[in-house]
């Protein structure tokens, strides 16, 4: 109880904080660049050129640190040792190419860069187009949306549960060898097996991911002029071309945006990877490798060099966004 | 739409049917989970979820009272019981060999080695006779099959909220995600308002910039952040884990806002000025109550996203018993109790109800800050 006190106190002098230094600084500009006397025209002038870097001036701090610094800071890092202490050039990276661990978490990435948003955005654009056109639509949008309110490591343990394994004979409790059991199959250890492993994890994060497509394509498909429509149903297409032909088009840009929003996740992929396997049975990827040599290795160069390449990886995308967004601007 | 989806209606059944198969896969999971949270331990662990209205068979493996409680009848010594504890159930088979655990029906009078004889009655009661005094310190092994009536229980919940330290991890996970939350809101909404009506050069280059932000993985800010506390002085404390989630919420915040607050009336915030109303005045008073939509979108992401983080509280907080967040208890947990379902399950759904009640009380503002985040032209 006493920690919650200490939360909300906390919170309560930040505020209290942020407010201060906000109508402080700005009654401060006021007062040394005041808007009457002599001097006016020129003071506003300069308090005008001044005030905006009073409002953003904690946002660029924060960011600065937080964001900015360790992008260079890794690369400093990358070229040191594990203690960074000596200098060793370009040895942490020569060594992770040689690293097996670490090309097969890097074809791992490559699998589930491939997998994840294609699934993802094909079971948004099916759960959207069905969602759209029955009644009982919004319930079952807001059920498919639901996981996305679950924690990576929630979710870990709800599919592991699925997954769960029992020796033959014995009755499975495991959704998944519960069937495979009823249809005549034989159980399986399903998050041992290689390479069919880091599917299973996969369809953890489409399972997470869906909901975040359909409500996003959901919107684009209502956005789609009316005319185009029905220009399209008195030609005579049937529903399948209309979707196919005609809306689909018109919604590869909101696509795009899907997919590469979750590309980005997916890159960064660490927690169900760390519940499930631990990276055992080939199913390493990049964030949970690098996890594992900067806190459990104890290699700030390995694991900055790990990090940067994740970063290299996001790269393409962050180009794209920032096209995007300068023409928009 | 809807008009050429009703007129066929074998189309209309084949999406309503569809839907619901979706809809079902999408909820199964989450279903089992909290179905196997409230069941009784034993029966979790040895049947399926999805049968737990039926009766469940048990094969136990139990002994009888200790040599020390026998009772001497006659010429013989009996030792006798019952084999539920208060639970009930029925027997329907039972032996005394562990090669064959149901070679005898409930009633029937067992002959085991050395004149020794072992009854399992229906209701469990059981009695073991021996011509000679019973000896040693343990009792006989009993094998019974039995038939248990679906036992529902609140019993996991109590035991993880009260000894597994989920209760603790519950408030150190408010602890963190509070202030957490509101505090990028006041700092982001003030830039936010720069960005978006303010001149200024290079307003244009940092707005880039942040949308540029909005993607650097985290993973590349844990090791300089972690040295960089540790050199300050901050260390591994809730101060620290609060700046870092404020840190790596900003982007968004930043950008949601801004989009929204760039998007308000422009005659609104110019007669402002015209009536003399400073920039300062004009972002109090009438730019952050209209952008409430907005704020409640971020303040709902973040709180779902900091949450639900596992990463930035494992290195940003010591892995102590008394500041472990909900998600590192679990993690915890996976390793530690694997294999004990009533423990893991319960303590997942305690650590998703928070998120999931927010989740479907602000649905609308969670899908409007989405929708203004992705959705860019169309």
């Amino acid at each position: 109880m006493e920690q919650i006190l200490l939360a909300l106190g906390t919170m309560a002098i930040g505020v209290a904080g942020c407010i201060a230094y906000f109508w402080g600084s700005n009654v401060i500009l006021d007062r040394i660049y005041p808007a009457i006397g002599d001097n006016a025209a020129n003071n506003i002038r300069k308090s005008t050129a001044i005030r905006p870097w009073l409002f953003l001036g904690p946002a660029l701090i924060i960011l600065g640190f937080y964001l900015v610094y360790p992008v260079f800071n890794s690369i400093i890092l990358s070229v040191y040792d594990a203690s960074s202490e000596n200098f060793v050039g370009l040895d942490n990276y020569i060594w992770l190419f040689n690293d097996g661990k670490f090309l097969e978490s890097l074809r791992n990435n490559m699998l589930w860069l491939v997998i994840v948003p294609a699934l993802s955005t094909v079971f948004g654009l099916l759960a959207a187009a069905l969602t759209d056109r029955i009644r009982w639509g919004n319930i079952a949008k807001s059920l498919i949306f639901m996981p996305m309110a679950i924690s990576f490591i929630g979710a870990s343990i709800i599919w592991k549960f699925i997954y769960d394994y029992r020796g033959e004979g014995s009755e499975q409790i495991g959704l998944l060898n519960a069937l495979v059991v009823y249809f005549g199959g034989e159980p399986q250890a399903w998050i041992t097996i290689p390479f069919w492993n880091s599917v299973f994890l996969m369809i953890i994060l489409i399972w997470i991911q869906t909901g975040f497509a359909m409500v996003i394509l959901s919107a684009a498909l209502r956005g789609i002029p009316e005319e185009t429509l029905e220009a399209a149903v008195l030609d005579g297409a049937n529903p399948l071309q209309i979707f196919f032909k005609i809306k689909m088009p018109q919604i590869y840009g909101t696509i795009a945006v899907v997919w590469t929003t979750i590309t980005i996740l997916v890159l960064k992929v660490f927690d169900i990877v760390l519940a499930m396997t631990n990276g055992q049975w080939g199913s390493q990827v990049l964030a949970n490798y690098m996890f594992d040599w900067g806190f459990r290795g104890a290699d700030f160069g390995k694991s900055a060099t790990i990090a940067l390449v994740i970063m290299v990886l996001v790269l393409p995308v962050m180009v794209w966004n920032v096209r995007n967004a300068r023409k928009e601007a | 739409m809807d008009g050429i989806a009703g007129k066929n209606s074998a189309l209309s059944w084949v999406v309503n049917i569809s839907a619901l198969i979706l809809v079902l896969l999408w909820t199964i999971p989450t279903f089992g989970l909290l179905i196997s949270s409230i069941r009784d331990k034993d029966q979790l662990a040895t049947s399926g979820w999805w049968t737990s209205l039926t009766s469940v068979e048990r094969n136990l493996i139990e002994r009888s009272a200790a040599p020390d409680t026998q009772v001497k009848d006659g010429d013989i010594y009996i030792l006798s019981g019952n084999i539920f504890d208060q639970d009930g159930g029925t027997v329907t088979a039972f032996g005394w060999r562990s090669q064959e655990p149901t070679a005898f029906a409930p009633g029937e009078v067992a002959e085991m080695k050395k004149g020794l004889t072992m009854m399992v009655a229906a209701n469990g009661d059981y009695r073991v006779t021996s011509p000679e005094e019973f000896t040693g310190k343990r009792g006989k092994r009993l094998f019974v099959t039995s038939i248990e009536a679906p036992k529902f229980t609140l019993a996991n919940y109590e035991e993880v909220l009260f000894s597994e330290g989920l209760g603790r991890s519950f408030l150190n996970t408010m602890t963190v995600t509070i202030p957490a939350t509101i505090i990028p809101i006041l700092i982001a909404a003030f830039a936010a308002y720069a960005l978006a009506w303010m001149e200024f050069p290079g307003r244009s280059i940092l707005l880039v910039t942040i949308v540029g932000l909005l993607v650097v993985p985290l993973q590349m800010a844990l090791i300089p952040l972690l040295n960089a506390y540790t050199t300050v002085g901050i260390g591994k404390t809730y101060i620290g884990i609060w700046l870092a989630h404020t840190g790596f919420g900003l982007p968004l915040a930043v950008y949601l806002l801004r989009n929204y607050i760039a998007g308000l009336p422009r005659e609104i915030i110019e007669s402002a000025k015209v009536d003399g109303a400073s920039d300062y005045d004009i972002f109090l008073k009438i730019i952050l109550p209209l952008s409430f939509p907005a704020l409640a979108s971020f303040a709902i992401f973040q709180f779902l996203w900091v949450w639900n983080d596992l990463l930035i509280a494992t290195v940003f907080l010591p892995i102590q018993e008394d500041t472990l967040v909900m998600t590192g208890r679990l993690r915890e947990m996976l390793g530690s109790r694997g294999g004990n379902w009533e423990i893991l399950t319960a303590s997942a759904f305690v650590s998703i109800a928070v998120p999931l009640l927010v989740f479907f009380s602000l649905q609308k503002y969670l899908v409007r800050g989405l929708l203004s985040g992705s959705v860019k032209g169309g």
